[in-house]
C-alpha cells in the first residue's frame, strides 16, 4: 500500500477506536480509570449434580445480609427447574425442584452486590446455644488448654487470638494435639470458645478476587465482641480488613443439599466491575448491547485476561522492532506474561526458570537417545509435566503455596521453550541461548508489568474498542524502517569514520 | 560515548538497519515463492545444474530413515565428503570429512568419528533438528571443496567463503568470511568468524573485523589479514550476478567458495543476508542500493551489470 492511504487507514482506525470509546464514555458514564470504592461484584454459584431419575431438589444456602455489602439483585437461572428463595429465618436458601430428571445437571445462582465499606447491619447477639460439648478425656484436655490461656487474655477477642496462635504452634502441646485428633481446627476453636462462655460460631465465606473461577467456600470463625461479629482466620488470626470476604453460610444447614441426586458440588466464579458497568448490565435485555458485561461471569473472567493480550503483543512488537531485543519464539513472551498474571511475578519467574533449567538438563540427556523430533517434543512435554508436579508437591510440602502457581503455565509452551533453548545452546553456544533466554524473560516481564497495570486492564475490558488504537499502533510500528536501539550499539564501528 | 552511535551518523554513512532491510529490500524485492529455491539447498542444486552454475557435486541425498541404515556402502567409496541439511542455516548440522583412516572418518579438524556418529547426524537432519520450524528435512552428501592455496592459512577448519550481496542483479558489496576457533571453523560472523571487507571493484581486502572489532592478524594462525586479493574476481562476480537471474530474487546474498581446481563454486544463497557485511567493509549499503534503484537501464545484460559493479557504480554513488 502506498504511504498516504496507509497513514489514512491507520488514522481512521485510531480515531474510530477513540471515537467509540469517547461516545461510550459520554453515553454510559463508564469511568476511565478503575474506581476503588463501591465496586460491584457479580458472583455466580454453579451447582452440578447427577440426578438419579425421578424428582430432584437442590437447596443452596444464600449469604445473609451483612456489613460492608449491599445486595442488588439475585437470580437462579436453570432451565426446567422451579426456583424459589426461602426467606424463613436469618439464613436464606435457594430452592430448585423438578419432578422428573436424570443425568448430570447444572444450576446457576447469580448475585450482584455492591461493596460499601460504610454500611452496617445491626445484628442481635445470638442466644447461647449449647456448645459442642467435650466428653471424657477431651473435656479434661479442653479445660487445661483454657486454664492455661484464660489468664493471659482480657476479653473474647484476645482469647480467640491466643487460641488460634496456640493451635497453629508447631508442634502443638499435648492437650492440643489430643483435641486435634478429634476435631477440625475451626470446630475446635469454636468449641473451646463456647466452653469459655464466649459467643462464637464457624462460618463459611468466599474470598472476593477479581476474575477468579471455580472457587470454594472456606472456613472462618466469628466471635461476638462489642455488639458485632469479628472475623477470624483459623490459621492467621483476626482479619481486620473484611472488605473482600463475603460470609456465605452461618449456622446449621449445609451449604448445598441435593435430594434425589448424587455427586453434588458447588463452585463460585466472580468478577468485579465499576458501578456504571452495572447500569449496562441491568439493561442486558437490550439486543443491541454488545458489551462484554453480557457474558456469563466465568467467561467474563476469561475475557478480562484475553483482552490484555493485544497490549502484550504491542509490547513485543515494540521491543523487537524498536529496541531490537532477540527473543526465542516471537510471541512466547506474551504467553509467559499471561501466565505471570495468574501466578504473581516472583513465584512465576522462579518457577519458570527452575522448570526450564531442569528441563534443559534432561533434554541434554535426551539428545543422546537419538529420537525423531515429534517424539522428542512429546517426551519433553511429559518431562515438563513431571517437573511441574515435583515442583508443586515439594513447594507445597515446604509450605510455599505460591509454588503451586507453576501449573498456570501452558505445558506445551514450556516444552517448546525447553526444546528451542537446547537447540540454541547446542548450535549457537550457551552465550546466544542466554541472550535469547534473557531477552524473552525481559520482554515477558515488561509485557506482564504493562498488562497488570490496573488502568490498562480496566480500559482493555471496559472499552474494548480501544484495541483499534492498539492495532493502529502495531500497524504503524510495522512500517518503521529506522534503526533499532541495539543497532546503534552494533554499528559503533562507524563512529570513528564520522566527520 | 563510544558504545552508542547516533542515528544521524549512521544515516549519513548509509548504514542499513534490520527494519529497513526487511521492509524495503527483502519484503519488496524478494517474491515469496522464490524463497524455497534458496532455502532448500537441493532445489538450489538442481536449479544451478540446469543453469550451468557450478556448485560442489551432489553425491547422495538422504530423506528416509531406511536410507540411513543402508548408507555404509555409499560412504565406503568416498574418501572425503560433506554432509549438510538441505534446509540448514548458519552452518548448523554440517559435518566435513576430510579423509579416512581405516574404518574411521577423519574430520577436517583431525577429530575422528565413527559410522554411528554419521548415522546419528543424518537422523537428526532428516528429523528436522536443523531446519527452520523443525520440519522434516533432507540430508545432502556432497563433494568436499579443496581450499585454494592462498586461503589455507587464513581459515581454521572450514573453507573460507565470499559473501556477495546482489541487488537487482548488480553485485554491490562483498566480504570474505574466515572461520576461527571461536566460530568452530564456521564462516558465521555471529559465532565469531572474521569478516574481511572486499572492494567490489578490485577484489582486494579493505580491512577485517571479528565481533565488531577491527583486527590485522588472524587470531589463531597469526596470518596477516591485509593485502588479500581474491583470484578470478570477475568470474566470481559474474557467478553472483547470475544467481539473481535464475532465482528472481532482487536482494540476495550469494556464498561462493573458490575451489583449488574448479575455481569459484556457488555454495548457497540467502534471501535474507545479514548486515554485518557493512561493518566488515566500513561502509553502508544504503547509498549503493539507492544508486541502483535510481538506475534507468532497460534489462541490462549480465556483462553490463558486472562491468558497472567493477567500474565503481556503487563507489561513485557514494561520493
Amino acid at each position: 500500500m502506498q504511504r498516504w492511504p496507509f497513514i489514512l487507514a491507520v488514522a481512521l482506525l485510531f480515531l474510530t477506536g477513540l471515537g467509540i470509546a469517547t461516545y461510550r464514555y459520554l453515553d454510559t458514564g463508564m469511568p476511565l480509570l478503575p474506581g476503588q470504592e463501591r465496586a460491584v461484584w457479580q458472583i455466580e454459584a454453579r451447582i452440578a449434580f447427577t440426578a438419579n431419575g425421578g424428582a430432584a431438589e437442590a437447596l443452596l444456602t444464600l449469604p445473609p445480609d451483612q456489613n460492608g455489602f449491599e445486595f442488588l439483585s439475585e437470580t437462579g437461572a436453570s432451565p426446567g427447574f422451579g426456583f424459589a428463595i426461602n426467606r424463613a429465618g436469618p439464613q436464606r436458601r435457594a430452592h430448585w425442584s423438578k419432578r422428573d430428571v436424570e443425568g448430570s445437571q447444572t444450576l446457576f445462582y447469580k448475585l450482584d452486590l455492591v461493596q460499601d465499606t460504610g454500611r452496617r447491619v445491626t445484628e442481635e447477639k445470638p442466644r447461647r446455644r449449647s456448645a459442642d460439648s467435650f466428653d471424657g478425656a477431651y473435656d479434661t484436655a479442653a479445660k487445661e488448654v483454657l486454664n492455661a490461656l484464660t489468664p493471659k487474655s482480657a476479653n473474647a477477642r484476645s482469647l480467640a487470638e491466643q487460641l488460634i496462635q496456640e493451635i497453629n504452634t508447631e508442634p502443638p502441646d499435648q492437650n492440643m494435639s489430643l483435641l486435634l485428633q478429634r476435631y477440625s481446627p475451626v470446630r475446635l476453636i469454636g468449641a473451646l470458645l463456647s466452653r469459655a462462655d464466649v459467643t462464637a460460631r464457624t462460618v463459611k465465606a468466599l474470598r472476593l478476587r477479581d476474575g477468579r473461577r471455580r472457587q470454594r467456600l472456606r472456613d472462618y470463625l466469628q466471635v461476638w465482641h462489642d455488639d458485632g461479629w469479628l472475623l477470624f482466620d483459623p490459621r492467621r488470626g483476626l482479619i481486620e480488613d473484611t472488605a473482600h470476604i463475603l460470609v456465605w453460610q452461618t449456622g446449621n444447614p449445609a451449604v448445598l443439599e441435593v435430594i434425589g441426586g448424587t455427586r453434588s458440588r458447588v463452585t463460585f466464579s466472580m468478577v468485579s466491575q465499576d458501578q456504571p458497568a452495572l447500569g449496562l448490565a441491568r439493561e442486558r435485555y437490550n439486543p443491541f448491547d454488545l458489551s462484554l458485561q453480557n457474558l456469563p461471569i466465568a467467561e467474563q473472567g476469561m475475557f478480562k485476561l484475553i483482552m490484555t493480550l493485544p497490549v502484550g503483543a504491542l509490547v513485543v512488537v515494540f521491543m523487537r522492532l524498536l529496541v531490537g531485543v532477540r527473543t526465542s519464539g516471537t510471541f512466547m513472551p506474551v504467553l509467559i506474561a499471561l501466565a505471570f498474571l495468574q501466578t504473581e511475578l516472583l513465584a512465576g519467574l522462579i518457577g519458570l526458570v527452575l522448570v526450564v533449567g531442569a528441563g534443559l538438563l534432561l533434554r541434554f540427556y535426551l539428545s543422546a537417545l537419538n529420537l525423531l523430533l515429534v517424539a522428542r517434543i512429546a517426551t519433553i512435554v511429559v518431562l515438563v509435566i513431571a517437573l511441574v508436579t515435583v515442583l508443586a508437591v515439594v513447594s507445597y510440602r515446604l509450605g510455599l503455596i505460591s509454588g503451586l502457581a507453576i501449573t498456570f503455565f501452558p505445558m506445551v509452551i514450556l516444552a517448546w521453550t525447553v526444546e528451542r533453548m537446547s537447540i540454541l545452546w547446542e548450535e549457537e553456544g550457551p552465550l546466544e541461548a542466554l541472550i535469547q533466554g534473557a531477552g524473552s524473560l525481559l520482554v515477558a516481564v515488561l509485557a506482564y508489568l504493562v498488562m497488570s497495570l490496573a488502568p490498562v486492564r480496566h480500559l482493555a475490558f471496559n472499552f474494548p474498542e480501544l484495541h483499534l488504537c492498539v492495532l493502529a499502533a502495531i500497524l504503524l510500528l510495522g512500517r518503521y524502517t529506522g534503526y533499532r536501539l541495539l543497532e546503534l550499539h552494533r554499528f559503533t564501528p562507524f563512529l570513528k569514520r564520522s566527520p | 560515548m563510544n558504545w552508542l552511535v547516533s542515528p544521524r551518523t549512521l544515516r549519513r554513512q548509509g548504514v542499513m538497519g534490520m527494519n529497513q532491510r526487511n521492509l524495503h529490500f527483502v519484503g519488496r524485492y524478494n517474491p515469496r515463492e522464490a524463497y524455497p529455491l534458496v532455502d532448500n539447498k537441493l532445489r538450489t542444486k538442481r536449479l544451478a545444474e540446469k543453469a550451468g552454475i557450478p556448485m560442489p557435486d551432489l553425491l547422495h541425498e538422504v530423506s528416509r530413515q531406511h536410507q540411513i541404515e543402508a548408507i555404509e556402502p555409499n560412504l565406503s567409496q568416498l574418501g572425503e565428503f560433506v554432509i549438510k541439511p538441505a534446509h540448514g542455516s548458519g552452518g548448523k548440522g554440517i559435518l566435513v570429512i576430510a579423509s579416512r583412516d581405516r574404518g574411521a572418518f577423519v574430520k577436517s579438524s583431525g577429530e575422528r568419528v565413527d559410522l554411528n556418529h554419521i548415522k546419528h547426524l543424518l537422523t537428526n537432519i532428516i528429523s528436522g533438528l536443523y531446519s527452520l520450524g523443525g520440519r522434516s528435512d533432507d540430508a545432502i552428501i556432497e563433494s568436499l571443496v579443496r581450499t585454494h592455496p592462498m586461503f589455507s592459512k587464513l581459515s581454521i577448519d572450514g573453507v573460507p567463503d565470499i559473501r556477495v550481496i546482489v541487488f537487482k542483479g548488480f553485485p554491490v558489496m562483498a566480504m570474505l568470511r574466515l572461520g576461527t576457533h571461536a566460530s568452530d571453523g564456521k564462516a558465521n560472523l555471529h559465532q565469531g568468524a572474521i569478516g574481511v571487507g572486499i572492494d567490489i571493484q578490485t577484489g582486494e581486502g579493505v580491512g577485517a573485523v571479528q565481533r565488531n572489532r577491527p583486527l590485522t592478524k588472524h587470531p589463531d594462525t597469526g596470518e596477516p589479514l591485509q593485502g588479500i586479493a581474491i583470484p578470478n574476481w570477475r568470474d566470481l562476480l559474474t557467478l553472483a550476478a547470475r544467481c539473481h537471474d535464475v532465482t528472481g530474487l532482487g536482494y540476495l546474498g550469494c556464498d561462493i567458495v573458490i575451489d583449488a581446481e574448479k575455481g569459484p563454486l556457488l555454495l548457497e544463497m540467502n534471501a535474507r543476508p545479514g548486515l554485518g557485511i557493512q561493518i566488515a567493509n566500513g561502509n553502508g549499503l544504503g547509498q549503493r542500493l539507492k544508486a541502483i534503484e535510481a538506475l534507468e537501464l532497460f534489462a541490462p545484460s549480465l556483462e553490463e551489470r558486472v562491468d558497472l559493479a567493477m567500474n565503481g557504480l556503487a563507489g561513485r554513488a557514494m561520493e
